[in-house]
């Protein structure tokens, strides 16, 4: 069992929490994440770790609530535990000087970026970050993200806050003026695509987080594979980080849609259950 | 006196209309009338055959004349001396090329049903509550055991009974191996391998879960928290694809994922229970092993309206056990034998709709004895089908071997160990079970955790016995 110490709102749908676990807080490195299970009829579902504390032994998830499981994580409370939470799982990224490295992360994959940006940093890169939401609403850790970078930009899609526009926007006009010797992406699949389009143009190489569906976390069952240059790998064993060059985008957005039925099926019933049980307080 | 030759007793099954319908065990036991009965045609041999074929060497003769005799409980305490897990081994061990198969009596007529003796007396004293056993006092050495499968359960459980104050370290959530995550219910069920396990407990041994052994801790950690001997039994947990076009399509599993869906995570009770599993009308199983049966019989259960498997050998070649392919034809399963996939097909939305196959033919035998397919030019054609399911074998899973610096493997990735010690390349490093020898059986694994247990046992008392090491 491990015990939720803290949680924080950070905007209405993605929420932080910081985890009880000392074993996994003293292993884990930038790039890694952990499978956890609510309860013992639950999925076990990925997140990334998003920072650790090997000396309070305590590791930090932020999640985006979009479906049944998020969800309930998300009701859960400082107090509450978790059944399981296994890690720190996938291979770490490597941390060397690379040069000039920009670090981009869309909506839920900003918290992810900021502990590799982190790292890049204390390994004497120069860091520029672009991180991007939807919508002002829907940004978070801004300033944690400025402390660790050389120079930070923002964006939202429709304009409410920093630029307009998405992420490869500004990364466009980076990639224009100045010499960049790394780029790393982190954010919805699409995103990672358009990213890695964008740089391959550029001739930049550039590392994704891939974020497939899961089952084990340990490169027992395979349903994590994706294409990488043609080749078969486990996202859970061999990544979560590949070179956006080589990664079949399309192969893996169709994967993700795998389960889009029953995880309608699994949210509906588990709202509508909420609500009865929120009509029943309410008498 | 009834005839010791025939007589062997059938083992009552729910009919196969019925039992597809849900994940309730299909074999219902013996009755107690018709144990006492089977155990007494047993000849008491001098010699034994029987347990020269039993890898755990239970004393078979002994426990059979318990249970002819009505004694029942003393029957049970008789095969735990060698067997922690009796239940599960009464179900799912092939006795069949086992103990039955050097059985004297079946020279000139039929086995005793030895396997359906031990189910029966191990069900007997599950019913009336098991009794634990009085742990004895610790001798002051900590083992740790890597994965808890039948290797890793038994080596425990044999090293607490010396004395020994074991862990088992699992990566996954629930204890079993296999045998939670692979075998399904209605041939084992979950509840019966829990008890086992909470006898292995009961002597004493911890099971930490959900602790990945190469990224959680490692085995230098675990040296530095006090254990001084290790036991790796972690299988051969690493899915084989065919490595053909197209094979990942949506709709195409490997039969582990497909078989943890549906056993470890229960999606047969979705949306109870939050992981699904997708099951179209017409499902191919690829392959001819155990697992392959058991994929297909899961997928009529979970409502296939089809069920084909898909073997390039013939039926006689298929390395599943006679009992579980006949059960699985009653239920309604299509073998399309000496037929190879060369490609999947998918449509315009990325899922899965026919695999292309190619006719084969046995040629001369293979280093494995077995007649070699050698595929017919020109035969290809198309099975249409939404779900796929790849059950053509287990490697050895990389994660902790890489972590752990100088343990020699041998040429096909397994961990290279002494088949009578288990003894690996680094000082008090032991393995045993699937990680050493591919994907065997649960008995067999069973069998190297006890010879583990044994040279451990040997080992802390006296190191210099491994001269290998020094
Ligand atoms: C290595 C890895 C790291 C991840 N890190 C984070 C993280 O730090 N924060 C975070 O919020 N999410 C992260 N994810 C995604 C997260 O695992 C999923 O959002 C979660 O499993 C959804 O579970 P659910 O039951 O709430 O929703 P479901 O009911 O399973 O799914 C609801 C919706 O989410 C989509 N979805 C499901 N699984 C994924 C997935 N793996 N990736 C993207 N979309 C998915 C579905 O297509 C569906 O539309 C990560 C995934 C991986 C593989
Ligand atoms: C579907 C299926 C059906 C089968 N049917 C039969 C049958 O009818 N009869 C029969 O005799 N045999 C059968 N077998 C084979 C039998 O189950 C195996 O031979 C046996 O389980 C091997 O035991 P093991 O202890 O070596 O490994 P496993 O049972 O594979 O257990 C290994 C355990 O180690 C854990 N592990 C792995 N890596 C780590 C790590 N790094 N850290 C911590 N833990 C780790 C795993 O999670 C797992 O729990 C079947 C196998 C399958 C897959
Ligand atoms: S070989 Fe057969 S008859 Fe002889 S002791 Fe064993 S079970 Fe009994
Ligand atoms: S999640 Fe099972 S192999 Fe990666």
């Amino acid at each position: 069992m491990f015990k939720i110490l803290k949680k924080q709102v950070l905007t209405p749908e993605i929420k932080l929490m910081v985890i009880d676990a000392p074993r996994v807080a003293r292993k884990a490195k930038a790039g890694q994440f952990v499978i956890l299970r609510i309860n013992d009829q639950g999925e076990r579902i990925p997140l990334t770790i998003a920072d650790f504390d090997p000396e309070k032994g305590t590791v930090t998830i932020i999640f985006q609530e979009v479906g049944k499981t998020t969800m309930m994580l998300g009701e859960m409370e400082a107090g509450d535990t978790i059944l399981d939470f296994v890690g720190p799982l996938g291979k770490e990224m490597e941390e060397k000087n690379f040069g000039h490295v920009v670090c981009v992360g869309g909506g839920v994959g900003i918290a992810p970026t900021f502990p590799k940006a982190r790292a890049l940093k204390e390994a004497g890169n120069r860091v520029t970050s672009i991180i991007g939401a939807r919508t002002a609403s829907m940004l978070f850790w801004e300033d944690k993200m400025r402390e660790v970078s050389d120079k930070l930009y923002v964006t939202t899609d429709d304009g409410s806050y920093g630029e307009k526009g998405f992420v490869t926007t500004v990364l466009e006009r980076v990639l224009e003026q100045e010499k960049v010797d790394l780029v790393i992406a982190v954010g919805p699949v699409m995103m990672m695509k358009m990213t890695s389009l964008l740089t391959k143009k550029h001739g930049v190489p550039t590392l994704v987080s891939l974020n497939p569906i899961m089952v084990d976390g340990t490169g027992m069952c395979g349903c994590c594979r994706v294409s990488v240059n043609g080749q078969c790998k486990f996202t859970c064993v061999d990544g979560p980080i590949f070179d956006g060059h080589a990664v079949d985008f399309d192969e893996l957005l169709s994967r993700q849609r795998i389960y889009l039925e029953e995880e309608k099926r699994a949210l509906e019933k588990y709202l509508a259950t909420r609500a009865k049980e929120e009509a029943h307080y309410a008498e | 006196m009834q005839n010791r030759l025939s007589g062997r007793p059938k083992m009552p099954q729910r009919p196969p209309k019925e039992r597809i319908k849900d994940f309730e065990e299909v074999p219902l036991g013996l009755p107690e009338w018709a144990a006492v009965e089977e155990a007494k045609r047993c000849l008491q041999c001098k010699k034994p055959q029987c347990v020269q074929g039993c890898p755990v060497e239970i004393d078979i003769p002994g426990f059979l004349k318990l249970v002819a005799e009505g004694r029942f409980e003393d029957a049970i305490a008789k095969i735990k001396e060698k067997n922690s897990l009796p239940a599960i081994c009464g179900r799912v061990c092939p006795q069949e090329t086992q103990c039955e198969e050097k059985c004297v009596l079946g020279k000139k007529g039929q086995p005793i049903a030895i396997g359906y003796l031990e189910r029966f007396v191990a069900d007997y004293e599950r019913e009336k509550g098991i009794r634990p056993p009085s742990a004895p006092s610790w001798n002051g050495h900590r083992v740790a055991v890597i994965g808890s499968g039948p290797a890793g359960l038994t080596c425990a459980g044999d090293l607490a009974k010396m004395g020994y104050q074991v862990t088992i370290f699992e990566a996954l959530h629930a204890p079993g191996g296999v045998l939670v995550y692979g075998i399904p219910e209605f041939r084992l069920p979950k509840s019966i391998v829990a008890q086992e396990v909470d006898y292995v407990r009961s002597l004493g041994v911890e099971i930490e879960l959900s602790c990945v052994v190469g990224k959680t801790l490692t085995i230098d950690d675990l040296r530095e928290e006090g254990y001084e001997a290790f036991f790796i039994g972690t299988g051969a947990g690493l899915p084989y694809f065919l490595n053909i076009p197209g094979e990942n399509l949506n709709g195409i599993y490997s039969a582990n994922e497909f078989l943890t869906r549906t056993n470890l995570m229960k999606a047969y009770l979705f949306p109870e229970f939050d992981t699904p599993v997708k099951i179209g009308r017409r499902v191919a199983v690829i392959g001819g092993g155990n697992v392959a049966m058991d994929a297909a019989r899961c997928a009529l259960r979970l409502g296939a309206e089809e069920v084909c498997l898909v073997y390039r050998r013939t039926k006689k070649e298929m390395p599943a056990r006679v009992e579980e392919v006949e059960r699985a034809e009653e239920e309604g399963v299509n073998c399309i034998i000496l037929t190879n996939p060369v490609r999947f097909i998918g449509n315009d939305n990325g899922w899965v709709t026919g695999i292309e196959c190619i006719q084969m033919e046995l040629g001369e035998p293979d280093e494995s004895g077995r007649r070699r397919p050698v595929p017919i030019p020109g035969s290809e054609f198309v099975i249409p089908i939404d779900t796929v399911v790849v059950a053509i074998g287990q490697g050895p899973n990389p994660l902790l071997l890489e972590t752990i610096k100088g343990l020699a493997l041998n040429k096909k990735g397994y961990i290279a160990a002494d088949p009578q010690t288990g003894a690996t390349s680094l000082p008090g490093v032991f393995a045993g079970g699937d990680i050493v020898t591919g994907a065997a059986t649960v008995i067999s694994a069973m069998g190297a955790g006890k010879r583990a247990a044994r040279s451990i046992d040997l080992y802390l008392k006296d190191p210099n016995k491994f001269p290998q090491w020094r």
